[in-house]
């Protein structure tokens, strides 16, 4: 299938949200950003003792992306609040996120409420601290609670299957690209039989047969399987791309040098091309978590991921959304905290994206 | 060049058939524990009987045979769900008109406004409207697709009551009520994909007119205006458009399943989502495999255009 040129930005995606790397193909390996230093940018390349390497050049050149490493402090704040979810739990809101609570009944600013009304509306956003800070749903659960459990859910996955697509996508890249041949026509055969499906489909597909039949360690729909499911989704999007790159810097001659000192092929992917491979790699970290976290919200929304009552923001907003009409906030709440997590990681990725590619020389000129 | 198609049209044949049977194998055999027929016959089937289903559908051939079997029913339409005893094609059939509208009215949608919107990006490079439609799509990327359809639904079609809330009407009933049907969720399906497109665009742009030739015809004495559409826009349009092929294939194969289940529009989407909840294993066998297959065929179609266009890549 779509075996594109790696320069053509006509590259395969999938509907589900994925940013492509920067047009033109990938952000090439170091070497080329090498160019760049003596080429005096004057924005970057001035305040830089000679010999500094490329990621110190990235690295400078991400610092001055106020936006960037705002959103991405943010992303920061919003892990660690989920993280202290248990703290919050217990000594702020003094509930559990399970807990459920439909008959009782809560003080909010002097009156004494019903958390669920007797026609069945939860109480909305009471603004105080410990007492259902964001309101209740429809079985009396605290909102604010859930929210930080299931962020925690979410991201967990979010990063499981992110690391599950790195680890795999770099394992079949190199293997793919280095050995050539029939490693690398099996393996590219696969990973275009596995593009050719939606997404979508694919993922309720197999977390379907995960919760039916099990996987050696993975029954059921734990966390972990619906972690594997989506992350198992976006390795060839990743894949590709690397086996590309490592096909170009195969034939390269640190690679032949490398080779004729005598080293096996292990020593020379792991020593000679994955350093050059890693700038790519890290490019496609962001984008990946922010589709993770998307696909598990919306397979969890389809019902094929996180079962309730395990809190997910996925669960949450499905929940919300079968009761609109009574309260709508359990619906707001944690989309915002969903998009904006999301919209988070997507930032900060593109202004990694823009620090590791040496051809944002030609954007900043139009600044 | 015809070497080249043929050898693409060759690769894209062995894909088909590994694809059918993967998905063959993924559903029959492993899903069910390898013995649909217990799970056909009831629970309170004794072992007569559970053979007797057995018999009755094929299950006690070689799974090879039973391929045949499938695909066979599958492409004749005879292929009867195991579940609700509906023929699939003619659910699929059922589905097919909504799925069509929703996914062409929204590409349409989304790729003239991507057109714009990243071309006016790319012009204004740096200023202000390029920030702000950066900002719009990086929200536009990361907002889930349901959740959108709740916030619209709510806002617009139950507080404003502007826009109906849910259904589809076909467009040989009511031509007024199937656009107005239909808005909302075209717009919700087209915001994602806007966001994707506008970027691309914009960047190619932004690397194009780097090039020497735009430099040329600038040097020529054409007008901004000019070389913006006969040069630029013709080069940069190119992924776009194959990438609008494949997304669009994706969608009208069941990648619109987010926005069907929001809006109750009953298509393809909707179809393959009931059945896997159901373990309606042929149905979605069938769906899976069908989109699959356009998939599969427009990425061949592209590459051959790609190649016609393009003769560096009939190397490849």
């Amino acid at each position: 299938m779509a075996t594109f040129d790696p320069n053509n930005p006509g590259r395969a995606l999938s509907p589900g949200a994925a940013l492509p790397p920067a047009a033109g193909g990938l952000p090439p390996s170091p070497e080329f950003l090498l160019a760049d230093v003596t080429e005096a940018t004057s924005e970057v390349g001035d305040e830089l003792p000679p010999g500094a390497g490329p990621y110190e050049l990235a690295w400078r050149r991400l610092k001055r992306n106020r936006v960037a490493l705002a959103f991405g402090g943010l992303f920061i704040l919003i892990v660690v609040m989920c993280l202290l979810a248990p703290l919050y739990s217990q000594y702020v809101a003094h509930i559990g996120p399970d807990t459920q609570n439909i008959t009782g009944t809560v003080k909010v600013g002097g009156k004494v409420e019903n958390i669920v009304s007797l026609i069945g509306i939860p109480i909305g956003p009471t603004w105080e601290l410990g007492h259902y800070f964001l309101g209740a749903d429809a079985t009396g659960r605290d909102v604010s609670v859930r929210l930080l459990y299931g962020g925690r859910n979410s991201l967990e996955i979010g990063a499981v299957a992110t690391l599950i697509t790195t680890l795999l996508a770099m394992i079949c890249g190199l293997l793919a690209g280095y050995f050539r041949g029939l490693t690398d026509g099996i393996i590219s055969r696969t990973l275009d039989i596995i593009w050719a499906y939606p997404v979508l489909l694919l993922g309720i597909t197999l977390s379907t047969v995960l919760e039916v039949r099990g996987l050696g360690p993975f029954h059921g729909t734990t966390l972990l399987s619906t972690a594997l499911v989506v992350g198992f989704v976006y390795v060839p999007y990743v894949a590709k791309p690397i086996r590309a790159q490592v096909l170009a810097l195969r034939d390269r001659e640190f690679v032949d040098a490398a080779r004729q000192q005598g080293l096996g092929p292990l020593r020379i992917m792991a020593g000679e091309i994955l350093p050059n491979v890693a700038s790519t790699i890290v490019v496609f970290v962001p984008l990946i978590l922010a589709n993770a976290i998307l696909s598990e919200a919306a397979l969890t929304y389809l019902g094929a991921g996180v079962q309730p009552p395990s809190p997910s923001w996925g669960t949450m907003i499905s929940d919300g959304i079968s009761t609109i009409p009574a309260s709508f906030s359990n619906v707001l709440v944690p989309g915002i905290m969903l998009v904006l997590a999301v919209l988070s990681v997507n930032v900060f990725g593109d202004g990694l994206r823009d620090a590791l590619d040496p051809r944002a020389k030609i954007r900043l000129g139009k600044e | 060049m015809a070497r080249f198609v043929v050898r693409r049209l060759l690769v894209m044949a062995a894909l088909l058939f590994a694809i059918s049977l993967v998905t063959f194998l993924l559903f029959i055999v492993v899903l069910p524990n390898g013995n649909p027929a217990a799970l056909l016959a009831g629970r309170l089937a004794n072992p007569a009987q559970v053979h007797a289903t057995e018999v009755r559908y094929g299950f006690d051939k070689p799974v090879w045979v039973q391929y045949i079997r499938t695909m066979a029913n599958i492409f004749n339409g005879t292929a009867y769900s195991y579940q609700s005893s509906f023929n699939v094609l003619d659910e699929i059939r059922a589905g097919f008109p909504a799925t069509l509208s929703l996914a062409l009215g929204a590409g349409i949608i989304w790729l003239l406004s991507s057109i714009v919107v990243g071309t006016l990006a790319a012009v204004k490079a740096g200023r202000y409207t390029d920030r702000v439609l950066t900002v719009l799509s990086m929200i536009g990327v990361s907002m889930p697709v349901f959740f959108l359809g709740a916030v619209l639904i709510y806002f617009v079609g139950y507080k404003l009551a502007l826009i109906p809330i849910s259904g589809y009407v076909p467009l040989t009933q009511s031509p007024t009520q199937w656009l107005w049907h239909l808005a909302a969720p075209w717009f919700t399906l087209s915001v994602l994909f806007v966001g994707v497109y506008s970027r691309i665009l914009r960047s190619t742009i932004l690397d194009t007119m780097g090039e020497d030739f735009v430099r040329t015809a600038k040097a020529k004495g054409l007008s901004e205006r000019q070389v913006l559409l006969r040069h630029i826009l013709r080069n940069s349009l190119v992924p776009i458009i194959s990438l609008w092929g494949l997304d669009l294939a994706q969608v009208i194969g069941g990648g619109a399943i987010l926005t069907e289940s929001v809006y109750n529009i009953h298509g393809i989407g909707y179809l393959a989502f009931s059945s896997v909840r159901t373990f309606d294993t042929v149905t979605l066998l069938s769906i899976v495999m069908l989109t699959a297959l356009a998939v599969v065929l427009l990425g061949a179609l592209t590459e051959i255009v790609y190649a016609f266009l393009d003769p560096r890549i009939r190397l490849v």
